[in-house]
């Protein structure tokens, strides 16, 4: 079964290299968003350390959710993702194989920039600390919900806009948690509670998602 | 009666809380009733060609 | 037992069920006109003025019976699409696809009257207190619903696909619903929440479960006569929907 599930982390980092350029796209856009409010809020550094830890983190939020169109679309597009609706694995297991995929794709990236972008907004080393630890536990979390919604809207005309749509809302507690260790840290209260939390929400979202992931998918293709 | 809809300096407050949600709930049942009128329509449309069909 | 069970799907049928709300309707309505005329003549009658917030907390009347409604209707909403996912019955998800216009509505009521509330009591239109937050969460969770049912063509995935979201959903508005807590503890110093809702006398609490109520007769009404509509919408091949057609017309 672990088998299985590391053929199809494999395969799907295989066809990733092969496209590069989607991956340096989504990079580049948490990096322009992340520039870009400092120049609508003006160059304070005060407020901008205020600021860091959330415009970090909705931008980590936001580049994310532009991944997940692509999470089961070139499958689909194919017919490679019919074969794997047919094979006799579950398929909670496949999901869960492409989500890890797509997550070393796509999320591993933005939580190796943060700390650059974090220094632009001058936080401190232990701000950079928390800030790393919370997207290494947040983004995989991101890409598990998101990866509902991605099957969910397989298929559909104004699939990126609607996939948003449904997942940021249920998206919001990875936000709270995730933005809310790093402040916390910074003012000196201490991360840990937030950590925990996150870390929780990851362990359930590892465990329902790909199931609810899964059901979608059904749906979609039938 | 003039006091009444005063209500006691808070007028737009309440009469605006009452008064959208009391026009919502009016216009709830409205898109309704047309929704309903254009279904039967298209309904009684398409009898009527079948029938022109058969004889 | 097995006979009741039976019964109980016969109205799964859209044939049988499509006359059932059409009887059940007029006894809705004239439920909700004459709950919720009794509610207004209470709440603005026979509710004594309160002490603290003067005329202006009879906006509560309207506030707490359209939020406890958003709330109700999502969780009655995903038990009917769960029950579509599991049955396999057409009318309980064509239920929720009916049930999410009408919360989204008292949603949007529960956060107008909320604003208008809060902009006397509290000096600004709009706090990001934990309830008012989760409360436009709320209304994001069903525009998403009505957005995805509305994006896709052929209505058994809509259905499904509905389902699954609306469960994911009412999984998450507890996690939601207490990490926006934790959020809004930790940013807040003082907190906003209306004080001596506890001791609120009887009057106004039976008022409050009386427009309640009332709201719930409407949904109830509203909502038969939405499903009537998808009902004909989605037959309106079938034999029975040409056979009806001479009585409705």
């Amino acid at each position: 079964m672990f088998e299985t599930f590391l053929a199809i982390v494999k395969r799907d980092l295989i066809l990733a290299m092969r496209r590069r350029s989607d991956v340096l796209t989504i990079l580049f856009f948490f990096v322009i968003v992340v520039s870009l409010f400092p120049l609508g809020i003006g160059p304070e550094m005060n407020t901008l350390r205020l600021i860091a830890p959330g415009v970090v983190w909705v931008a980590a939020l936001l580049a994310s959710m532009l991944a997940l169109e692509r999470l089961f679309a070139i499958d689909y597009a194919d017919g490679a993702l019919e074969q794997m609706l047919l094979t006799p694995q579950p398929l909670s297991l496949l999901v869960l194989g492409k989500v890890t995929a797509h997550w070393l794709v796509t999320g591993v990236p933005l939580v190796l920039m943060a700390p650059v972008l974090g220094i632009q907004y001058d936080l401190s080393l232990d701000g950079l600390r928390v800030l790393v630890i919370t997207l290494l536990l947040g983004t995989p979390a991101l890409s598990l919900i998101g990866a509902i919604g991605a099957a969910l809207t397989l298929g559909l005309r104004g699939g990126g806009v609607l996939v948003s749509l449904l997942v940021l809302p249920l998206t919001i507690p990875v936000l709270i948690f995730g933005a809310g260790a790093v402040e916390a840290t910074v003012s000196g209260l201490g991360g840990e509670g937030h950590i925990s939390m996150l870390a929780a929400i990851l362990v359930m979202a590892l465990f329902f998602a790909p199931l609810a992931a899964a059901a979608a998918l059904r749906v979609s293709v039938e | 009666m003039a006091e009444f809809f005063h209500m006691g300096g808070y007028a737009l407050y309440v009469w605006g809380s009452f008064g959208v949600t009391l026009l919502l709930m009016v216009i709830e049942p409205m898109l309704l009733k047309s929704r309903r009128r254009a279904i039967l329509k298209r309904i009684a449309r398409m009898a009527r060609l079948n029938v022109g069909e058969v004889s | 037992m097995s006979s009741r069970i039976v019964n109980w799907f016969k109205f799964s049928s859209p044939a049988t069920f499509y006359p059932l709300a059409g009887r059940l309707i007029p006894w809705f309505t004239a439920a909700a006109v004459i709950t919720l005329g009794v509610g207004l003549y209470m709440s603005f009658f026979v509710a004594p003025t309160d002490y603290k917030q003067g005329e202006g907390y009879r906006i509560i009347f309207v506030h707490v019976g359209t939020a406890w409604m958003s709330m109700f209707i999502y969780v009655v909403m995903a038990a009917w699409a769960g029950l579509g996912l599991v049955f396999n019955t057409r009318v309980s998800a064509m239920m929720a696809s009916a049930l999410a216009p009408t919360g989204a509505m008292f949603t949007f009521v529960a956060l107008w009257t909320g604003a208008l509330w809060g902009k006397p009591m509290w000096g600004t239109w709009w706090v990001w207190d934990a309830r008012l937050t989760s409360e436009l969460i709320l209304l994001f969770l069903y525009l998403g619903f009505i957005a995805l049912q509305s994006a896709i063509d052929d209505p058994r995935r809509a259905d499904r696909a509905g389902a699954i979201l609306a469960i994911v959903g009412v999984v998450n508005i507890p996690i939601i619903y207490y990490s926006v807590q934790w959020w809004n503890t930790l940013h807040q110093g003082a907190s906003v929440t209306v004080s001596g809702q506890s001791s609120m006398e009887t009057v106004m609490l039976w008022t409050m479960l009386i427009m309640t109520f009332g709201f719930w007769f409407y949904a109830i009404a509203v909502v038969l006569a939405r499903v009537r509509c998808i009902i004909l919408e989605r037959e309106r091949d079938t034999t029975w929907v040409r056979e009806l057609e001479g009585e409705v017309q």
